[in-house]
């Protein structure tokens, strides 16, 4: 392929359904089994992620974590290769949990495509900004192509989500259009 | 869908996803493919061009960076009018491409027919095939033009075959062409 002439290098970033598990990478993961110690979670991926129930902030042998089957863990990769089962925890190199741990009631969970997930991750995304101006909302980003929206109510939680996946597809003026006409309503 | 004249073929692609203990391979994706007739159960003719299709997509898929997963391809005929195992592998190249797996070339089928007198017919018809002496099916890979699979229904001689085979590495081409154009209609909406 081209290379440029300073003899850098280029990341050449394709557009995937399936998720594959990384080191490190923050996902929204769904528990499917409570096995004794460790919570198994589907995380999008060719083989569902443990989770042990020592990995939350303050989580010790007497005091577990209240976590049921079909709950929404956020949390991140300790283990993710090709020749493993992946691992995840709810906690960071400090054990503080910094946002991550089970995602609280309602809201919607809804999948979209991997590129997307990495456009509203970049810095100072203008989706995210246009949409705080609508309504106040709730969002958890998981980089496995999973997004966790609440808003105040249900119709509004809705809208919000009907947009973001549309965004797939949509150039920035037609959102801007959407936009001011929910905001207009 | 993909479809030369009247032949068409759907194909879906699922995985990496997890395989059955008896299935998993240590060190590489398993790959299965499953083909449906338009009519009637699968029979011998399916299971052979299955096998055909699987060591196709096997040499291509880089399955080392998925090891212990399942990748299935189902491939269901929707109409067959000539020239099937190339339309086969086409639909089997756009859904690998469709779905990102990891591939170390693209690759593409081309189904020639010797008739009688000797010239070469490319994409037969169902009438074309039956009346040909030698039915040859290529698959080459769009790195270089090489081959990946041959397939020769009939018989023919070698200068024969090469000849094809020239004729066929000319058509790639086109299906390349057509590969892209399509990637490109579909993510830039």
């Amino acid at each position: 392929g081209p290379r440029p002439a300073g003899g850098g290098a280029y990341w050449v970033d394709s557009q995937q359904k399936r998720y594959v598990p990384v080191k490190g990478d923050h996902v929204i993961g769904i528990v499917t089994v409570k096995a004794g110690d460790v919570f198994r979670l589907d995380v999008g991926g060719s083989e569902p992620a443990s989770l042990s129930y020592l990995a939350f902030e303050g989580a010790t042998k007497r005091n577990r974590p209240n976590v049921q089957v079909g709950d929404l863990v956020y949390g991140q990769f300790v283990v993710a290769n090709k020749d493993m089962e992946p691992e995840m925890v709810c906690i960071d190199s400090s054990g503080k949990s910094s946002g991550m741990g089970v995602i609280g009631q309602d809201g919607f969970l809804f999948k979209v495509s991997l590129g997307l997930i990495r456009k509203l991750l970049a810095p100072k995304c203008e989706i995210i900004q246009e949409l705080s101006q609508l309504y106040p909302f709730e969002m958890v980003l998981g980089m496995n192509g999973r997004i966790w929206v609440k808003a105040k109510t249900v119709q509004q939680t809705l809208i919000i989500v009907n947009i973001l996946e549309a965004c797939e597809y949509m150039t920035a003026e037609q959102r801007k259009q959407a936009l001011a006409k929910l905001s207009g309503n | 869908a993909l479809s030369p004249g009247d032949t068409s073929v759907l194909a879906g692609l699922y995985g990496p996803a997890e395989a059955k203990v008896s299935k998993e391979l240590p060190d590489r994706a398993a790959l299965e493919v499953l083909l449906r007739p338009k009519v009637g159960l699968p029979g011998v003719m399916e299971r052979s061009r299955e096998q055909l299709l699987r060591q196709t997509c096997e040499a291509v898929v880089l399955g080392a960076l998925h090891p212990r997963t399942a990748i299935t391809l189902v491939l269901q005929v929707l109409s067959d009018a000539g020239s099937l195992l190339s339309c086969c592998l086409n639909a089997a190249c756009m859904a690998l491409l469709d779905a990102g797996l990891p591939l170390a070339t693209l690759f593409c089928g081309v189904t020639c027919a010797l008739q009688p007198d000797g010239t070469i017919l490319l994409d037969p018809s169902a009438r074309q095939e039956q009346e040909a002496r030698a039915i040859l099916t290529f698959a080459i890979a769009s790195s270089e033009r090489k081959v990946l699979m041959a397939n020769t229904k009939g018989s023919c001689s070698v200068e024969e075959m090469q000849q094809c085979l020239a004729a066929a590495q000319r058509a790639a081409n086109t299906i390349f062409q057509f590969y892209r154009d399509s990637v490109r209609r579909c993510y830039s909406k």
